[in-house]
């Protein structure tokens, strides 16, 4: 193997200001938007108390299992010690920062008190894993820095290994902690179950990866660099794996609850007669983030081009956010059940809504925060590259790995 | 001697002079007591007068902690006795909010250019208050009442 | 954290002080220890666990129609202070608006006997909000009251995901009415407190039951679950009763007769 260089990315001025332009002013609609509601109150979204948590939660949590499962790729390299991810590493670590800051900052904005978020940082309830989520999201960042580090800095190098191993196990705690914030609550149909830990954690490999060959894709063309076949196929092999596991883990998520009786209603809503929800369900979550994307990795031809596999990688991210949108809004639109064998015929209020499924239509602001939290996760490697020995300059199989030219490339 | 003791009293008269300024100054700034609320009234606060420019929030945040998880509400020290007693009154004998522009919460803070948020949340005209230290002598028969009868058991 | 520490202790010293009060009223039954009037006075010390505050409903004696309880509630908690913002759906604002109790209609699905209840914040002995509460906001008081820190809550709906019941509000809208009994303030979330300031101040009611003794319905009765004399233990003695989502285990304070 040779040495490899890593070079800034090279863009043409013009090119690269005007991506910055976009992505900022992207971000700077995404502030405005955050202002506007926390302005007036949070009576300007679509959220109520039924639906608590709304679109920016569903960019949120996308945003943050997608940094745990960017960082994926330095990780088979360093841990799994996969000598043709080493190149992979620098700009995986960067984009699991970006995707994570600008996920949390999403979070972080549709609070209801943000301005008390020193206090959020000060005074911890143990019992919370909202409370374990703020150590391990922070943790997170710092860790992936110092491994940031260990990969570009020659003294840091044999410390490679150690911190990388580290910061997987970390990301595992933090994603199997970012489902649990769904999966331990009792007091909903939909949650309340173990399986949501490892199923996030499935989906992060998935989206992070998707969204790091986008990135890749993008950069990569955008100066001239190459990416040899063995490259790309061992990426979307990569994709249709984890794309693959999520179909495996909703389908057990599901049978787990068909099986009991009691929770047979969710099932139905679900996935057969909740109108938006099912469709959701099926022709996003299913359709478009899996089935579509495994057709085309799994394609004899199709899978040989460029274009496809980047429409491929689209495709996952569409469905982690129709996953999203059903886990997080399909959920709670979904009445409590208090009392079992009874229809509620009055709840309240006649707006007010219980037994009933929760009306829910995101607002404009809710949407543009969310979307300027993507803004942002993609606004800090735009600048990262530039100015830092992020990318390799050549990802073509030759100096990847001189051995794989030998062999037949798909 | 004699030079010594001019420096002295020429020292005296400079130390009156400055202590006089301080305190003319003390009182031009610190005095936001409405005419028309209670306080007007008092000689002093719940403390003293300066203690109560210094400290009054550390008060008012013990209190606050006291009254939210111990259900202390019957001492000098919350912040809806401040207001009961604070608030001041319009011609018609209508109470004035608290933290409007003027009034003896926002002056002192507009002068000291100290944030206050507790009108985000509380009420600024007392209004269907529970128990403050003003509200206590509408209390005292219940409580005379309720002394009598711990001194029957 | 360290308050819930002090009242416990606190707790174990006054529970002494309590049973001997207890035995004193024992042996001496002539003296009036539940009349309101009679304990009528401010607190000075911080709460304990010698008493834990609860309601029983009946719900064959809550009438279909009455809303007497919700009014009174609305009435004490300022609640009806709460305006529509200027634009918000009227559908859409019911949702968004707090609600501390609300009346319920029940049909049971086989023999289409209809149930009236009003469901509120249930008070749990173990409640699901206050496990998830990131900043410790979300708390239950020494005597049994799951209420909401509202300076240290910052306002991220953790606990009204977490509630089986419903029964928590998010303040969505600035509100420029309040009662000094009841702050309110944009961005954070509020509950049922079973009329907090009533018990500090020495009055043993809440609005509610006392609304719905007062139209002389008598569904509610509130009381100390730990008072074995008391009005509260009396009434549960005497009928069959269950807890809202009692296979979730969480020990709930508000408990039904008749569903």
């Amino acid at each position: 193997m040779k040495r490899i260089v890593y070079r800034e990315w090279l863009v043409q001025p013009q090119r690269y200001w005007g991506l910055l332009a976009i992505l900022a002013a992207v971000v700077a609609v995404g502030g405005l938007s955050a202002l506007y509601m926390e302005h007036h109150g949070h009576w300007v979204t679509g959220m109520t108390n039924s639906v608590v948590w709304g679109m920016p939660h569903v960019f949120a949590v996308f945003l943050i299992i997608a940094a745990s499962g960017a960082l994926n790729v330095a990780s088979i390299g360093t841990v799994f010690d996969k000598k043709a991810y080493k190149p992979l590493g620098r700009l995986s670590g960067l984009l699991a920062v970006a995707l994570l800051v600008g996920g949390l900052l999403v979070l972080v904005l549709d609070l209801g008190r943000p301005d008390r978020l020193l206090v959020a940082m000060t005074t911890h309830n143990f019992s919370s894993i909202f409370a374990w989520n703020i150590f391990l999201y922070t943790g997170f960042a710092a860790i992936t820095i110092g491994y940031l580090w260990t990969m570009a800095e020659r003294k840091g190098h044999r410390l490679q290994k150690p911190v990388g191993t580290f910061a997987f196990l970390w990301r595992l705690a933090l994603t199997t902690g970012t489902g649990s914030i769904f999966g331990f609550l009792v007091g909903r149909e939909a949650y309340d179950t173990a399986i949501l830990g490892p199923m996030f954690v499935v989906m992060s490999f998935a989206y992070g990866l998707a969204v790091y060959m986008l990135v890749l894709f993008y950069t990569f063309d955008a100066d001239g660099r190459p990416i040899g076949p063995a490259m790309l196929k061992r990426l979307r092999s990569l994709l249709g794996l984890f794309v693959s596991a999520i179909l495996y883990f909703t389908l057990v998520y599901h049978l787990t609850k068909l099986y009991g009786a009691k929770h047979s209603d969710i099932e139905a809503f679900i996935l057969i007669n909740g109108g938006f929800y099912s469709a959701m369900f099926w022709v996003g979550w299913i359709l478009i983030g899996g089935l579509l994307p495994l057709g085309i990795i799994y394609h004899p031809e199709l899978n040989q081009r460029r274009d496809w596999i980047t429409a491929a990688c689209a495709l996952v991210i569409v469905g982690g956010f129709a996953a999203m949108y059903v886990i997080i809004i399909g959920s709670q639109a979904y009445p409590q059940e208090m009392f079992p064998g009874h229809s509620v015929l009055q709840f309240g209020a006649p707006g007010d809504v219980g037994g009933r499924v929760a009306p829910y239509s995101p607002s404009l602001p809710e949407f543009l925060l969310g979307i300027g939290g993507v803004g942002l996760a993609l606004l800090i490697p735009a600048v990262g590259v530039r100015v830092l020995q992020f990318l390799p300059e050549s990802l073509s199989d030759r100096d990847i790995d001189p051995h794989a030219s030998a062999r037949p490339a798909a | 001697m004699v030079t010594v003791m001019t420096k002295g009293v020429l020292l005296a008269l400079l130390a009156a002079a400055l202590g006089m300024g301080a305190m003319a100054q003390a009182e031009e700034v610190g005095d936001y007591v409405l005419p028309s609320s209670r306080a007007a009234a008092l000689g002093q606060c719940v403390e003293a007068t300066e203690y109560m420019r210094r400290n009054h929030y550390e008060l008012i945040r013990h209190q606050r902690d006291a009254t939210v998880y111990g259900g202390i509400r019957g001492t000098d020290h919350s912040l809806s006795g401040c207001v009961s007693c604070h608030v001041g009154y319009d011609g018609s004998g209508a109470p004035i909010e608290i933290n409007a522009k003027g009034q003896f919460c926002r002056s002192c803070h507009d002068y000291a250019a100290v944030q206050m948020n507790c009108f985000d949340c509380h009420a600024t005209v007392p209004q269907g208050e529970s128990w403050n230290h003003e509200v206590s002598a509408a209390h005292a028969h219940l409580k005379a009442f309720s002394e009598a009868e711990a001194k029957v058991r | 954290m360290n308050h819930e520490t002090e009242s416990t202790n606190q707790g174990r010293r006054d529970f002494l002080s309590a049973a001997m009060g207890v035995s004193t009223a024992a042996i001496a039954p002539g003296v009036i220890l539940h009349t309101p009037e009679a304990s009528a006075a401010p607190r000075t010390d911080p709460v304990t666990d010698v008493h834990r505050w609860g309601l029983l409903v009946d719900t064959s004696k809550c009438a279909e129609g009455c809303s007497a309880c919700v009014d009174a509630c609305d009435r004490e908690n300022g609640l009806n202070l709460q305006a529509a913002p200027l634009g918000d759906d009227a559908m859409k604002w019911q949702n968004q608006r707090a609600t501390w109790i609300r009346k319920v209609k029940l049909q049971d699905n086989l023999s289409g006997q209809i149930t009236n209840l009003p469901l509120m914040c249930q008070h749990c002995e173990h409640p699901p909000c206050v496990d998830v509460c990131p900043t410790g906001a979300s708390f239950k008081r020494a005597d049994g009251i799951v209420m909401v820190d509202s300076h240290t809550c910052i306002g991220c709906r953790y606990c009204m995901m977490a509630c089986p019941y419903k029964a928590r509000s998010f303040i969505h809208e600035q509100v420029d009415q309040k009662l000094t009994r009841a702050p309110r303030g944009k961005g954070c979330v509020e509950s049922c407190n079973l009329c907090v300031h009533r018990l500090d101040a020495g009055d043993l009611s809440t609005a509610c039951a006392e609304a719905c003794s007062a139209e002389g319905h008598r569904a509610l009765v509130f009381g100390d679950l730990k008072d074995p004399s008391g009005p509260l233990r009396q009434a549960l003695a005497k009928q069959r009763t269950r807890q809202i989502r009692q296979d979730l285990g969480l020990n709930t304070g508000v408990r039904y007769a008749g569903i």
